[in-house]
């Protein structure tokens, strides 16, 4: 079994220089100018609150959401943490767009054969061993990569050797089920702009309590609805029976059926 | 006996005419420019009007089942003559929708792909498959009247045979498709208002389209009574009007049960642009419907009954738009509203429905009054009552 792989993501380690977002545009060969927000050309973005910076990207849930939702698996999570697109299976029914908890896929709107676009998790990086580029590229460890459980370790020894300086709380370790990225911060996350309403819950398992009903519906309903109709076919031919005994046809002797 | 109150729409034809050809230019613009340059979606709004269009047609389609089931699972056979307006309006709702799905797709051209590319965790794939096997089903309950009318018996008979599974068959996929396009909403309780969100809206999805498919079926019954004779005799048509009511009730406590349990009552107390809307659609839809249903007079008037379930199909297309549309906006920071292409698409398809249905009214024995006793009890006992769903007992089809 291939590891999990994650990056822990320490925003008090973060000078907001924006080289991730430079090594990143130059691995995904997008054009090279500085953006503010997530975009068809910025998989990764650094958005200010008061002093910090928070680095957005795609979360690469464990049990992600956009993968769950896509009708013709288009999306698709690898076991070692990065989830994937192919826009040759993709149909452009943008649920993805709706669902993803972090509002991260960003649709080639202005296109006649749109795809989405969001951030890789390097995949092709990691299959060769290398990290993604921009864990490879921050220069202060704000952002490191590596195996998720020692992720955690670590994240957790950073939380409890300073804990004045940190929230006690990874988020990512247990949110919408757990995601590749975990941040660190030394204030509350949700002064940040993260989402305080999502749980800890994989959000799939909303749909997977009605979608699981299917087979129940299909075959109680299908032997209920046969049912219905044998009895009520039978009610009205009897019906019909006794009417036409009433209307005087040669009553039948008592002991034949 | 004319009924001069009821609205008759005059020039009817040279409307339609500019309207699918405006929706045929605009989806002509659509195809050329892509969706970004000819619709207002946008990564925070990625569904729009089409989806809500979508949400309506199916729901007021729902008449294909319930009718069906009515009719011919449950043996009410005295409604039979509007199982055939119902199935047509079903077939034409069910086309109608096909076609804006496709075009709402940012890859028409890939709109066959979930039928080989499966993903059992969507709600989308379920949809897409519900969809396309029920109208399936409707095309193959559809096509005894086009045979019958070209002389072409023989595929009658195979489709008689099979007529009972497909039957079932049949309402167990509009089961199904109904309450999941609730069901696709379930996913984003960060995004959708607390007065829409709830683990419950495939249920509540379910129950309101009942009574819209229901309304649909009686206010095409009132305007497309012949000469003066009725589709349905009154008693029949008041029975329908209970069923509305009661159907209505259900869904107005089990929709105000889950404000109060899930504390969302209070979102109710001021008036905002969501509790508005909100106010809207349950009034319109719900409450005065159904007021306006529990008296008896209503019910057996012809004008009652056109008020209360035209008031039925409103709200509920309100309730269909504010969850696809006004629930998803977090007012007034994100709104959407349509393009103007958006909205001719719409209108354009609309047009090609309605007009499909006056064409096909007129040379396919669609609407055929009956007289008021029900002849169906009549039936020779010799033969067993096969299930046969689209021929006339009584033969009213040949005397036509």
């Amino acid at each position: 079994m291939t590891e999990k792989k994650a990056m822990l993501i320490d925003l008090t380690l973060c000078v907001g220089c924006n080289v991730c977002q430079g090594a990143c545009k130059e691995e995904n060969q997008l054009p090279p100018r500085e953006e503010k927000y997530l975009s068809l050309t910025a998989y990764t973005a650094l958005s200010k609150y008061n002093d910090l910076y928070i680095r957005r990207m795609c979360q690469h849930c464990d049990v992600p959401t956009c993968v769950s939702v896509c009708p013709v698996a288009a999306l698709s999570k690898a076991e070692a943490g990065p989830v994937a697109y192919d826009g040759e299976k993709c149909i452009g029914c943008r649920y993805c767009l709706q669902a993803c908890p972090y509002h991260v896929p960003k649709y080639e709107w202005s296109s006649t054969k749109p795809r989405i676009q969001k951030c890789k998790f390097c995949a092709p990086r990691l299959a060769k061993g290398l990290q993604p580029a921009c864990a490879e590229a921050c220069p202060t460890g704000a952002t490191i990569f590596g195996g998720r459980e020692e992720l955690l370790l670590e994240a957790a020894r950073r939380v409890s050797a300073e804990p004045t300086k940190y929230v006690p709380r990874i988020y990512g370790k247990d949110d919408v089920g757990g995601t590749s990225m975990l941040y660190l911060s030394p204030v509350p996350f949700e002064q940040l702009g993260f989402d305080s309403r999502l749980g800890k819950i994989p959000m799939p398992m909303l749909t997977m309590s009605a979608l699981s009903k299917v087979p129940n519906v299909l075959s109680v309903g299908g032997v209920m609805l046969g049912g219905i109709w044998w009895i009520t076919n039978r009610r009205s031919e009897v019906a019909a029976f006794e009417a036409s005994e009433k209307k005087g046809e040669t009553p039948r002797p008592e002991d034949k059926p | 006996m004319k009924i001069r109150l009821l609205p008759r729409i005059t020039r009817w034809h040279p409307i339609a005419s500019t309207l699918i050809l405006a929706g045929t230019v605009a989806a002509i613009a659509r195809f050329t420019y892509g969706l970004g340059a000819t619709t207002n979606l946008s990564d925070e709004f990625p569904w729009g009007l089409w989806i809500g269009f979508d949400f309506l047609g199916i729901g007021l389609a729902a008449s294909g089942f319930t009718i069906v089931a009515a009719v011919h699972l449950f043996h009410a056979k005295e409604y039979e003559p509007i199982v055939r307006p119902a199935i047509l309006t079903a077939f034409i709702g069910y086309m109608l929708v096909v076609l804006v799905l496709i075009l709402d797709l940012g890859r028409p051209d890939h709109f066959w792909h979930p039928l080989v590319m499966w993903n059992p965790h969507s709600v989308m794939c379920e949809i897409s498959w519900c969809l396309m096997l029920y109208t399936s089903v409707l095309s193959l309950e559809f096509a005894p009247i086009v045979l019958e009318r070209f002389n072409i018996l023989w595929p009658i008979k195979w489709i008689h045979a099979i007529s009972l599974p497909l039957m079932i068959f049949g309402v167990l996929l509009s089961t199904l498709h109904q309450s999941s396009f609730g069901s696709l909403y379930l996913i984003v309780p960060n995004r959708l208002h607390a007065l829409w969100y709830t683990p419950l809206l495939p249920v509540l999805f379910f129950i309101s389209c009942l009574a819209s498919g229901i309304s649909m079926i009686l206010l095409e019954s009132l305007i497309f009574s012949r000469g003066g004779r009725d589709l349905l005799p009154t008693r029949l048509r008041a029975n329908l009007a209970k069923v509305i009511a009661v159907i209505l009730a259900l869904y107005f406590v089990v929709r105000v049960e889950n404000l109060l349990a899930r504390g969302a009552l209070q979102e109710l107390t001021t008036l905002t642009y969501f509790s508005l809307a909100f106010y809207a659609e349950m009034l319109i839809g719900f409450v005065i419907p159904f007021g306006l249903l529990v008296v008896e007079r209503v019910r057996n008037s012809r004008r009652g009954l056109y008020a209360a379930t035209l008031m039925v199909v409103v709200g509920f297309a309100l309730n269909r738009m504010n969850t696809a549309i006004t629930g998803l906006e977090t007012y007034p920071a994100q709104t959407y509203f349509p393009s103007l292409i958006e909205i001719f698409i719409m209108l354009g398809i609309t047009a090609l429905g309605f007009s499909a249905f006056s064409f096909i009214v007129k040379h396919l024995p669609i609407f055929e009054p009956v007289a008021v006793t029900p002849r169906v009890r009549q039936e020779a006992v010799t033969a067993r009552p096969e299930p046969v769903f689209l021929t006339r007992h009584g033969g009213d089809l040949e005397s036509s």
